[in-house]
């Protein structure tokens, strides 16, 4: 077992939460998706649902220095999402219910390397872990891994994000130890 | 305890953390908050510890009024929320 430098192992998943819980009724849910153009590319929760799943099995990485290794989710691939998505887009700012966002590098949703994930450990996603729905996003710090997602907006410019822009590193790889900006 | 309970605590969490930053109590400052317009004390915000940095919101409108992040060698604060702090200070 190796872990990422400065990084504990904990067997438990702590509840990190910037603000209020909120509660997302899956009939009012909706995940979008907005293009540099404008472009505007809607799921409700039962198309959602409708779209091919996967099971990845993934180790979670927190900047406050806990992580949990071999955790199992059901969601639905980016690869899938965004398949039919014209765009050429740099970076992308993710939106949460609530308020949230944290930005990354577009080509980070890709291939094979994240997910909306709706169930965790079998079990529908408890809103205190971010459901209805959840960025997961594991190769990078679990602060990119956004509850409550509301949804994409894909742009040509980096800007920061809620904790990018209090002094959190804007890329955020575990094994660089890129907690803080200048890491 | 309810597993969904919203976990903050009041303001005083930043006495220590600000101490750190400002030499004079910053608990009794009154701030304004950009998005409500609503004026109290930082004690009287809600602050969410459980997170990366410290995260005070309104207590009227939840909105977010100061993010305070340590980290090994420096502080960020980001006030861009609150319109403006003030802060009690001895008579000149």
């Amino acid at each position: 077992m190796k872990l990422p430098p400065g990084q504990y192992l904990t067997e438990d998943f702590p509840v990190l939460t910037a603000g209020p819980t909120p509660r997302v009724p899956t009939d009012t849910w909706e995940f979008v998706v907005v293009t540099e153009a404008g472009e505007k590319h809607r799921w409700s929760w039962a198309e959602l649902m409708a779209l091919p799943s996967e099971q990845p099995t993934v180790d979670l990485h927190c900047v406050t220095k806990w992580s949990k290794l071999g955790t199992s989710w059901q969601g639905v691939s980016l690869d899938v999402l965004l398949d039919g998505v014209d765009t050429a887009a740099d970076y992308v700012m993710v939106h949460s219910y609530g308020g949230y966002t944290t930005n990354l590098p577009f080509e980070d949703l890709r291939n094979g390397q994240a997910w909306i994930a709706y169930r965790f450990d079998g079990e529908d996603l408890h809103p205190e872990h971010g459901g209805p729905a959840r960025l997961l996003v594991p190769h990078l710090y679990l602060w990119k891994s956004a509850k409550w997602v509301r949804g994409l907006r894909l742009t040509d410019e980096d800007e920061p994000g809620f904790w990018e822009s209090a002094g959190y590193h804007d890329y955020g790889d575990p094994w660089r130890e890129q907690r803080y900006q200048g890491d | 305890m309810d597993l969904f309970s919203d976990e903050y605590t009041d303001g005083n969490a930043l006495a220590g953390p600000l101490r750190e930053l400002f030499t004079v109590d910053m608990t009794s400052a009154v701030g304004r908050c950009v998005s409500c317009g609503g004026e109290g004390p930082v004690a009287g915000m809600k602050v969410y510890a459980q997170a990366p940095g410290l995260v005070a919101r309104c207590p009227s409108c939840q909105e977010v009024l100061m993010r305070l992040v340590r980290g090994p060698s420096d502080a960020w604060l980001d006030l861009r929320g609150t319109m403006s702090l003030r802060i009690p200070m001895p008579p000149e």
